[in-house]
């Protein structure tokens, strides 16, 4: 055989095998691929399967929810009217007042009024059926009607306030008395010692209020900074008095306690009268009649 | 003879890189289609195992349409008791 021939043979046999193995790697792949596909279209089968009643079913969902949103919408705008209804719904859900009521298209003209917090016709009338409204829900501090406090202030602020939220806290009355929360004790005594725990024991309650002096300086007392006294100021410490502020007594022989009523102060107090004046019993108390009298002993004469 | 040995050599240097050319091209093809074709079949498996809850919807039906019916007999009980929004 020439050796042109056998050239010829062996390029022959190489293309052979060229072609040999690639086409069974391509057939390789290809079965591969066929696998694969087998295994997508199982998948795809049971999705077609699986999602073929969910349109009936979500079509009957939507059936139902738009039959209560229309019921819903419709008793909400015969109720409260477009307007108000309109407004309702922009205080719970910000901003949806621009889409308006899907049964009624002129709610998109309605400008909504606030009525953010408290609708007064929506709350009357749940108060008088005695339920709570889930109104406000959207507020940051809360549905207003599920706590009582906020709910009453809110409706008290619809109308003209004379004190109720501004100022929120007014300061209240001072309290006085023992039990107060805040204890004033007087900066100044006008006439006498403060008494002591031990004579207000003895003398009774009364003795409490000089204890606690009248009104506090801080609070406008007589005894309060001159800047916060009137300017007509009318009883000075000239007249009212003060105290030594000591138990001293102020006279050098002081107040015989011994002798009771007959004290020097009721013996030698009062005006000196001049000489032969009749007394002035004008003010005096009347003796009691003698008709009185006889009666009085008449009983005592019975009883016995 | 020489056409011969021509012949030779246009199907060594020619036709035999052309068809090896041509089968690699093939065979490199049909090869990245498989990884493909192993995430479809992998992405279809997991979707059909998603729509597993689906019978769930017949559940949600049911308990819409209560739930409608109580909301419509609530309105229909609101409607008696509530006044109306007065007209103008």
């Amino acid at each position: 055989m020439p050796a042109a021939g056998v050239v010829m043979i062996v390029a022959v046999v190489l293309i052979v095998l060229a072609l040999v193995y690639y086409l069974v790697s391509t057939i390789v792949a290809l079965r591969q691929i066929t696998a694969g596909l087998d295994e997508a279209i199982e998948g795809v089968g049971e999705i077609i399967e699986k999602s073929a009643p969910v349109g009936d079913v979500v079509r009957d969902i939507n059936q139902n929810l738009d039959a209560g949103v229309d019921l819903l919408e419709g008793l909400l705008v015969k109720k409260a009217g477009l307007v108000d209804a309109v407004g309702l719904v922009e205080g719970l859900y910000p901003g949806a007042a621009k889409a308006g009521l899907r049964n009624f298209p002129d709610s998109q003209k309605v400008i909504p009024p606030r009525i953010s917090e408290v609708y007064t016709k929506g709350t009357l009338t749940l108060a008088r059926l005695g339920r709570e409204a889930p109104i406000a829900a959207a507020s940051p501090t809360g549905p207003v009607l599920r706590n009582v406090e906020g709910g009453s202030l809110e409706a008290r602020s619809l109308y003209p306030e004379n004190r109720q939220t501004r100022p929120e806290r007014l300061p209240r009355s001072p309290v006085i008395g023992t039990d107060a929360p805040v204890q004033y004790p007087p900066s100044e005594q006008r006439g006498g010692a403060t008494p002591g725990e031990a004579e207000i024991r003895e003398k009774g309650p009364w003795a409490e209020t000089a204890a606690e002096g009248i009104v506090p300086a801080e609070l406008g007392g007589s005894d309060a900074p001159r800047g916060m006294l009137a300017e007509d100021r009318q009883l000075g410490s000239s007249v009212l008095g003060e105290t030594t502020g000591a138990d001293e007594p102020a006279t050098e022989s002081g107040i015989d306690r011994t002798t009771g009523d007959e004290a020097d102060a009721t013996s030698h107090g009062g005006p000196e009268p001049p000489e032969g004046a009749e007394p002035d019993l004008k003010d005096a108390a009347a003796p009691p009649r003698q008709v009185d009298v006889d009666s009085a002993d008449a009983g005592d004469g019975s009883d016995t | 003879m020489i056409l011969w040995w021509i012949g030779n050599a246009l199907l060594l240097l020619v036709i035999l890189p052309v068809v090896v050319y041509l089968l690699k091209g093939v065979l490199d093809a049909a090869r990245n289609i498989v990884p493909s074709v192993n995430r479809i079949a992998a992405a279809a498996s997991a979707g059909s195992k998603d729509l597993d809850a689906v019978p769930l919807l017949l559940t949600t039906q049911d308990q819409v349409k209560q739930t409608v019916e109580v909301v419509a007999n609530y309105g229909g009980s609101l409607d008696v008791i509530v006044d109306d929004a007065e007209e103008g």
